[in-house]
């Protein structure tokens, strides 16, 4: 067995003949939280599909506990234990709660072939689920639809957890949320995290990232840009380090010109 | 997991929640699509209870008359309504049900096949049709709008072509002497519970004709159909698994396909759904007249959809009752056949049907974003 839950290495993606990925490699233990930072077209949506299995990598290994795995399809992965929080979260706005948590994958009861599906019991389990995380669902037939963007990423993740995830790869969890919500969402996976599970964070806020990782992977233009414990790094060196950082720099240089400019 | 699923336990039993009192029984109940039916359709009985009762229309034979009518209605409604609610719709119900009466009629006058090889014959074209428009819609990602408005004009033309190349007219009458004796057509063409109707005559409590039997003979087989598919429907929708995938297939296709609900499978099954309800409806029709039309069912699709839409579907899907159609249905028949015991001219039920559906849908509109609205 492996020190590593879960292990890309030196992962690389084309696409004809653009390089979208070029040797990249995230290893995480147990309890462990990466994030994964990049500006937008760092390539962290090609990254993120190569780890939920839509995309097969052109070149690198992934180590599942141990074992070397070829995901085929996104179910591969998934059965793997490495479940993806993808930002649409995969909710219907009209269902209620209950039918959410456990769409595709109903708790039955009754004999065979008049197998029904056990909304008591679903009941049950996601008012528990949900108030463990503490939201409060008055009525977990209400629609998902009357939650809040918070509690609908919480509803996500809880999901993915209930059914066995062991590595939840988040993208971008917190990006419309305002910062209450946020704080409850990142509250909630440190939470997770602390339960066992490993957690990929991809983000390009690192405000948000930077209080809740334990590393950091900068991701800039399909290549990483290395993996930095958060002792070894500040929140100012890694907005730096993805390409923002510089033209921030860059841009309050030239505010402050223009400011002198019509001051003058 | 498990160690987990303890620690829960000792939480808070949530049944107990105290909190779930203070939602009053109205406010659940508002959250119900077919509500607005319901309610409409209690009006339409108040309504005619009103103008019309003392006119026959709420004797027995009136009552079955409109039943009759609903219920036919109402068997692709429903279908209609499984199907909006899985995010898609089909325009062609009205043309295969009359592309089925064909199917049944040609076999069995012209072929010599016995009536329930033709009836069968005419289901198997069914499943066929629906897969067909089910495919195409899943495999293109083409609107079911434009798809099934296509199978619309194919399916009908087909139907004519057909008809009159085989039989040179677009009428095929003669079927009603091959009722009698065979294993499969009873099934839609029996009136039911008799015995009751023949007691109630001999105690006096409903019209007899002339000859002492009563007026009304028994339920029809399309009220009977029209209720065993209602709770069947409702059964699947609340209490099966399949059922929540059609709730999730049209809420959100991609999100219900991540999570993986087979939701092309679902949206097929839902059109086979459509095509096999328009051919029970063509069948009962078929043999109650005795022969089959190739114009039969036209507009039937719109009838179905507006029915659905009144019964609380939304026409973006995911969501909506089958009950409700059902209810939809009721308003239509009770109106279109109470019309005649009123002073009203019948002309205006279509003004009736379009106000109707008009206010369904601001209703349901309103619901929707009431049930979606963020806190």
């Amino acid at each position: 067995m492996s020190e590593y839950l879960v292990q890309f290495n030196n992962i690389s993606k084309f696409f004809g003949k653009v390089i979208a990925l070029k040797d990249v490699t995230m290893k995480l233990k147990k309890g462990e939280i990466m994030c994964l930072l990049g500006d937008n077209g760092a390539g962290k949506s090609t990254l993120i599909k190569t780890l939920a299995g839509v995309h097969k990598p052109d070149e690198g290994e992934i180590i599942v506990e141990g074992n070397k795995t070829i995901f085929d399809s996104p179910k591969d992965a998934l059965d793997m234990g490495i479940a993806t929080v993808y930002q649409d979260l995969a909710l219907v706005s009209l269902m209620s709660v209950t039918r959410n948590f456990f769409m595709g994958r109903e708790p039955m009861k009754g004999p065979p072939f008049f197998k029904t599906f056990d909304i008591e019991k679903a009941n049950k389990i996601a008012a528990e689920r949900m108030g463990q995380i503490g939201i409060d669902v008055r009525d977990p037939s209400q629609a998902v639809g009357t939650m809040s963007g918070g509690e609908r990423q919480c509803l996500a993740i809880s999901r993915a957890i209930y059914f066995g995830a062991k590595v939840l790869v988040l993208d971008e969890p917190t990006s419309a949320l305002g910062v209450h919500q946020a704080s409850v969402v990142l509250k909630y996976i440190v939470k997770a995290a602390s339960q066992g599970l490993a957690v990929i964070l991809i983000t390009h806020n690192v405000h948000h990232a930077y209080p809740v990782g334990n590393s950091f992977t900068v991701l800039n233009r399909g290549k990483s840009l290395g993996t930095y414990a958060k002792k070894d790094i500040t929140r100012e060196k890694l907005l730096s380090m993805m390409a923002g950082g510089e033209e921030l720099n860059k841009l309050e240089v030239e505010l402050q010109e223009m400011n002198r400019s019509s001051a003058n | 997991m498990s160690t987990k699923s303890k620690s829960i336990e000792k939480k808070t039993d949530f049944n107990q929640d105290e909190r779930l009192k203070k939602v009053s029984k109205l406010r659940l109940l508002l959250n119900r699509p077919e509500l607005g039916a319901l309610g409409g359709a209690i009006l339409v009985f108040i309504f005619f209870g009103i103008v019309a009762g003392d006119t026959g229309m709420f004797s027995a034979y009136g009552v079955l008359n409109f039943l009759d009518v609903s219920a036919n209605l109402g068997i692709i409604a429903i279908a209609a309504a499984m199907l909006m609610i899985g995010g898609e719709f089909d325009l062609s119900i009205g043309s295969m049900i009359g592309f089925a009466g064909i199917c049944i009629a040609i076999p069995a006058i012209y072929w010599g096949w016995p009536l329930w090889m033709s009836i069968i014959f005419a289901f198997s074209m069914a499943v066929l049709v629906g897969y067909f428009n089910g495919i195409l819609v899943v495999r293109t990602g083409l609107p079911s709008f434009i798809v099934t408005l296509a199978m619309l004009f194919i399916l009908r033309g087909a139907t004519l072509a057909l008809t009159r190349l085989i039989t040179g007219r677009t009428q095929v009458p003669g079927l009603r002497v091959l009722i009698e004796d065979d294993p499969l057509a009873w099934i839609f063409a029996t009136d039911t519970f008799k015995w009751v109707f023949t007691w109630l005559g001999s105690m006096n409590l409903i019209a007899l004709r002339t000859d002492g039997t009563p007026l009304a003979t028994g339920i029809p087989p399309s009220v009977i159909w029209f209720i065993a598919l209602a709770i069947i429907t409702t059964w699947i929708l609340m209490k099966t698994r399949y059922g929540n995938w059609i709730f999730a297939s049209g809420g959100d296709k991609n999100g219900a396909n991540n999570v993986g609900v087979p939701v092309g499978r679902v949206k097929i099954s839902l059109f086979i759904g459509t095509a096999v309800a328009a051919t029970i409806f063509a069948t009962i029709q078929v043999l109650d007249a005795g022969s089959a039309d190739t114009m039969r069912g036209t507009l039937k699709e719109l009838e179905a959809i507006a029915a659905a839409v009144v019964g609380g579907c939304l026409l973006t899907g995911g969501y909506g009752s089958a009950i409700g159609a059902a209810f939809g249905a009721l308003i239509f028949g009770t109106v279109s056949m109470g019309i005649f015991y009123t002073d009203v001219d019948t002309d205006w039920f279509k003004v009736f049907l379009g106000a109707m559906m008009l206010i369904a849908v601001i209703f349901n509109n309103y619901i929707r974003r009431k049930v979606t609205e963020s806190k």
